[in-house]
């Protein structure tokens, strides 16, 4: 019997509300997504812990779909941990989602899966 | 460390394209062997000589070993390396070290799509991974636009610098009977097209075209016997730092800065030694990036470098003499394109001939400019 991979246990924990990032144990570097070793050193002594949720844009574009569907804006935030991952800003026009801006993350539900996404903070 | 290349000890002997544009009726496989056949005929070898194959095709991941059956080759050494479109100049790497130490004699790299024909999108088995397919990013256009925002972010970079790439990506196409896209295309015709993922618009992305491509590799003591002028092969080095654009350590630095870095190491040269340049321009912003992490020049100067049409015919560098990716074709993995214009420009054959080509330098992009690689071809003279 082997406990479930890394991937895995990252989902199940989305799915009970909490957000998750690896931290190696002996380097202190957190990371995302989520791996079995950290990346470069090859680690596997590594933790689960809660990320912050808190971040900024680091980069944005709006994707304009053909009328009648709105555009919308896809960004990479860079999050406190120091850790870069794709998502969607809700709340905001796309239009005025800018790098720099602060976010923070929410645990949502789409096709009845929870996926990640950020609000202005 | 540059790693041990064997300089100019391998060449181009031959090469070819076929159904550049639009070729209806035509598998990939029949544009791939086709275009074999030609580069074969170009180099003046018969098909029995090919002992090492390369090959890429958009819809067969073993296309090596379907290609080996359709023309009936026993190849030694099969490579069906996905790298993206940069596959067949990391392919370079891989035949000309294999050549140099006799492991193969004959090296055929090919690649056909017929993506225009077969279906008018991009022709790719790739995709967003899992942890970006939930937000909807355009494959691979949004990657790219990510990019960009950010090298306008750091640099002040503008969508009319973008525009110039295009503009003279064009310029250069119409000089080139081979290109598919051909006619006027101002500035303001870019900034006024359709936006698709900002600050990309649709002017922005390359064609969606049907092509095939080949060249035939060999030690350059066999070359010197071909009918076409030698072109050895002076370096070639690949680098991948990634694959999705989340993970991209620096948006605005790819893997070419490592690539070509080794390239012109084994090379013995440096930029300003290149006479041509030939880009993989996915996106207009790949023209900048590239330009900038080949140094060409400095980081965040690359809008500023395409101003005033200064990669367009007349201007201080000949950048996509074909029309690139933007103007000429784009069958969906260009890669082995630039290498063609490469040898083309040094044998003095290009429809758009610059005089005196002695340094040519080909780079290819793969994935989410996550995989780099840059080939610098030389005359016989640079041996």
């Amino acid at each position: 019997m082997t406990e479930a991979a890394p991937q895995a246990q990252w989902r199940a924990a989305l799915a009970e509300g909490r957000f998750l990032l690896q931290r190696a144990r002996g380097s202190g570097t957190i990371f995302f997504p989520p791996r079995l070793a950290e990346p470069r050193s090859g680690d596997t002594d590594w933790e689960w812990i809660e990320a912050s949720g808190m971040g900024t844009v680091h980069a944005v574009t709006v994707i304009h779909p053909r009328p009648p569907e709105p555009p919308r804006a896809v960004v990479l935030v860079d999050l406190d941990e120091e850790v870069r991952l794709m998502s969607e800003v809700e709340g905001v026009p796309a239009e005025e989602i800018t790098i720099g801006l602060r976010v923070r993350a929410r645990i949502g539900e789409r096709d009845g899966a929870p996926i990640l996404l950020f609000q202005a903070a | 460390m540059a790693g041990d290349f064997p300089r100019g000890q391998t060449a181009i002997a031959g090469i070819a394209t076929y159904g550049v544009g639009e070729c209806p009726g035509h598998t990939t496989m029949e544009m791939a062997a086709k275009a074999g056949l030609l580069a074969l005929a170009d180099a003046g070898m018969p098909l029995s000589q090919v002992d090492g194959l390369f090959i890429c095709l958009p819809d067969d991941v073993l296309a090596g070993l379907s290609f080996a059956e359709y023309l009936g080759l026993s190849p030694r050494f099969t490579d069906c390396n996905r790298t993206g479109g940069s596959a067949f100049l990391s392919h370079v790497a891989t035949a000309a070290t294999m050549l140099a130490a006799g492991y193969i004699d004959t090296a055929l790299i090919a690649y056909g799509s017929n993506q225009r024909s077969g279906g008018g999108k991009l022709s790719t088995p790739v995709g967003s991974n899992v942890w970006e397919a939930p937000y909807r990013p355009l494959f691979p256009a949004s990657s790219y636009a990510l990019a960009a925002s950010r090298h306008f972010h750091e640099f002040g970079t503008t969508r009319r610098q973008l525009a110039e790439v295009a503009v003279a990506a064009r310029a250069w196409a119409n000089g080139n009977p081979e290109a598919f896209a051909t006619g006027p295309l101002t500035i303001d015709d870019v900034l006024a097209a359709r936006m698709l993922s900002s600050p990309l618009s649709v002017k922005d992305c390359c064609l969606v075209t049907d092509g095939a491509a080949a060249i035939v590799m060999t030690r350059t003591d066999r070359a010197r016997d071909g009918a076409k002028p030698l072109v050895p092969v002076l370096g070639a080095a690949a680098a991948t730092w990634h694959n999705a654009i989340s993970q991209m350590p620096d948006l605005t630095t790819t893997a070419a800065s490592e690539s070509g870095g080794r390239a012109y190491a084994m090379a013995g040269v440096g930029p300003s030694d290149v006479d041509v340049v030939e880009l993989y321009d996915a996106f207009t912003i790949n023209t900048i990036l590239f330009l900038e992490d080949l140094g060409f020049c400095p980081k965040g100067e690359g809008g500023r470098f395409v101003e005033n049409g200064g990669i367009a015919p007349g201007g201080h560098l000949p950048v996509n003499t074909n029309g690139g990716g933007l103007s000429c074709c784009h069958p969906g993995m260009y890669g082995l394109f630039t290498i063609v214009e490469a040898v083309r420009q040094i044998r003095g054959e290009a429809a758009n001939q610059i005089p005196g080509v002695d340094i040519a330098l080909a780079h290819g992009n793969g994935g989410t400019l996550s995989s780099q690689a840059t080939v610098i071809l030389g005359s016989a003279a640079t041996l």
